[in-house]
């Protein structure tokens, strides 16, 4: 039978309680995988997390036992070992991370510390988003509670373990959520990817080894290590292990995050517990993963929230982000939105990437207003096409991906737009007006590269 | 980038050549260097800032929710356009990337404290308690 249904692993207890004071999350259990874990030997660990099935949160899904054992020993490396916190939630769609560290901080540091202790290292980073300001005061505040009571610093919990926790904050670059863009970020550089390999396990942060691993997957290692590993991979399906905070948002009655076990059904998401779509309005489209990722039609709801379903489905779990879109929506203003994003984003290092996401908007924009020829629908689909896999980080892919399924499951919309010679909806569009922002440091620009839709 | 949020808190919310200078000077970097990093991320600003920052989030999630109308009603209540700064330097406005409140859109943060669930109405009070000496405190950041 396909799981189905609300299943609060992580967020257990955080409804009833505080659980952003020590006090109270120790009551419900919490640091005790953290005692448990430090009297381990860490090659165990890393086998509980390989046997767990856990799988990373943030986007990717790579197996988070395999990464960890990719980190050299410490007599293997004349450098000191990193772990890296990825707290730069920036994926459109998504807010998960954001209310783990609002509602559970305790459980992201005890996955820290235990985490650390499984590779080694005696430094972890937490780099969270710049806008996270409420965030930073949460998880500074629970880690000064965790540094009083022993669990961080010197010496942890009568052990010989020494770990210390900096939070670094970023400054606004959605790049800095790609593991070696927040790597040079965190240098004190430009956010701009390096070219892999060496891959950051073996020359991270400072050319050490480092290890990288989004907020959720952290906050799920304390969960692993009190369960066991076995245990925790019975949750889920084959494949994809475990429960997963799964941002809902958009044209949705209750938008919010709902912690589910993997293979969830797409539709029990948006309607048992999303309430469904407001004001009688029809389903149109769905993006599963995030912006970056590929778009289901209405027809495709039924696909499970699971990474293989997704896969087979031509999609992507991505970052867990569920946003609905109802019939209201033109689909070349989605493109063209979604397109400005990526290229406002775009780090400007590899030529597909920097060049092809000005293409896309431009293509886009020429279609909502009316003035494409024929053949440019095929033009946009070949920019799509250049840039997939010819750069050195995913943002290239992230914004080719998503533009050609919109172009593949709604050709005959785009179509419209050039036969028509403008937009089908007549301003009638929910996302009619839609404004990307203005590039504050190229605001005396304005007009020439960011105008309104309509202007 | 701690020294560039550090900079940017000191000099009233911006950095001016000088603060960029300061800081290259006491981390033995050169100030284009400075320039150069402070120039990738959107949250240092280049050019003075009002004291109350105000950044709506237009991205897809907001967008399907209206946010195009509450920037506007921003836009109208303020006399400036996203992007600008009030003549009285009180306000800059902003249409601004995934803030990370999609499912209670629209997100509008102010001096980055979010609120959540805006509509274009709201926006008229928003205003007159930033403008009353409300909450808003500059962080900075």
């Amino acid at each position: 039978m396909a799981p189905s249904g609300l299943r609060e692993v992580l967020l257990t207890h955080a409804g009833e309680r505080d659980l952003t004071k020590r006090a109270e999350y120790e009551e419900v259990g919490g640091y005790r995988a953290l005692r448990t874990a430090l009297r381990t030997d860490p090659g165990e660990l890393v086998e509980t997390l390989l046997a767990s099935g856990l799988r990373g949160r943030g986007g990717a899904g790579f197996p988070m036992g395999r990464k960890a054992s990719f980190i050299p020993k410490p007599a293997d490396t004349p450098n000191p070992i990193y772990l890296t916190v990825n707290a730069d939630e920036s994926e459109p769609g998504t807010f998960k991370d954001r209310e783990l560290m609002l509602r559970i901080p305790h459980a992201v540091i005890e996955g820290i510390v235990i985490t650390c202790h499984a590779i080694a290292a005696e430094t972890a980073f937490v780099y969270l988003r710049g806008e996270y300001a409420t965030e930073f005061d949460v998880m500074a505040a629970a880690l000064a509670e965790a540094q009083e009571a022993g669990y961080v610093g010197n010496g942890i919990a009568g052990t010989d373990t020494n770990v210390t926790i900096v939070i670094h904050r970023g400054a606004g670059a959605y790049i800095c959520g790609e593991e070696t863009a927040l790597l040079e970020s965190l240098e004190g550089k430009r956010g701009q990817p390096r070219s892999k390999p060496p891959f950051p396990a073996i020359s991270g942060v400072y050319a050490s080894p480092t290890l990288i691993n989004n907020v959720e997957t952290i906050a799920t290692v304390p969960t692993i290590v009190s369960v066991g590993g076995e245990e925790y991979a019975k949750l889920g399906v084959e494949n994809s292990a475990g429960t997963r905070l799964f941002s809902l948002s958009g044209n949705v009655v209750k938008g919010g995050n709902y912690e589910l076990e993997l293979g969830t059904p797409l539709r029990e998401l948006i309607y048992d517990l999303g309430g469904g779509i407001p004001n009688g309005r029809a389903l149109k489209a769905v993006i599963p993963g995030g912006s970056s990722v590929p778009v289901l039609t209405a027809d495709e709801v039924d696909t499970a929230l699971d990474f293989d379903a997704m896969a087979e489905a031509g999609t992507m779990l991505g970052s867990g982000a569920v946003i609905v879109i109802d019939d209201r929506a033109c689909m070349v203003q989605l493109g063209l939105r979604v397109a400005q994003f990526y290229m406002h984003e775009s780090c400007g290092k590899c030529t597909p990437c920097r060049e092809g996401t000005r293409w896309m908007v431009q293509i886009l924009r020429k279609l909502e207003a009316g003035e494409a020829e024929q053949g440019e629908l095929d033009l946009l689909l070949n920019v799509c096409d250049r840039i997939l896999g010819n750069c050195l980080c995913p943002l290239g892919d992230a914004a080719a991906m998503p533009i050609a399924s919109y172009v593949a499951k709604f050709r005959e919309e785009y179509q419209r737009h050039i036969d028509e010679g403008g937009c089908p909806f007549g301003g009638e569009s929910s996302l009619e007006g839609v404004v990307a922002p203005v590039d504050q440091h190229h605001a005396h620009l304005r007009g020439q590269i960011e105008v309104p839709i309509h202007a | 980038m701690p020294a560039l949020h550090l900079a940017q808190e000191r000099y009233d919310g911006w950095l001016p050549p000088e603060a960029l200078r300061e800081v290259a000077e006491a981390l033995d970097l050169t100030p284009a260097y400075c320039y150069g990093v402070a120039s990738f991320y959107d949250m240092y600003h280049l050019e003075p800032i009002g004291r109350h920052e105000i950044a709506v989030c237009t991205n897809v999630s907001c967008a399907l929710a209206g946010a195009q109308d509450v920037l506007a009603a921003f836009e109208r209540e303020l006399g400036v356009e996203a992007g600008g700064t009030t003549e009285d330097g009180e306000f800059s406005l902003s249409s601004f990337e995934c803030l990370g409140g999609c499912g209670w859109a629209t997100v509008v943060a102010v001096n980055w404290r979010y609120r959540e669930h805006v509509s274009a109405e709201d926006v008229p009070g928003i205003v007159a308690e930033l403008r009353s000496g409300g909450e808003a405190v500059a962080d900075g950041a």
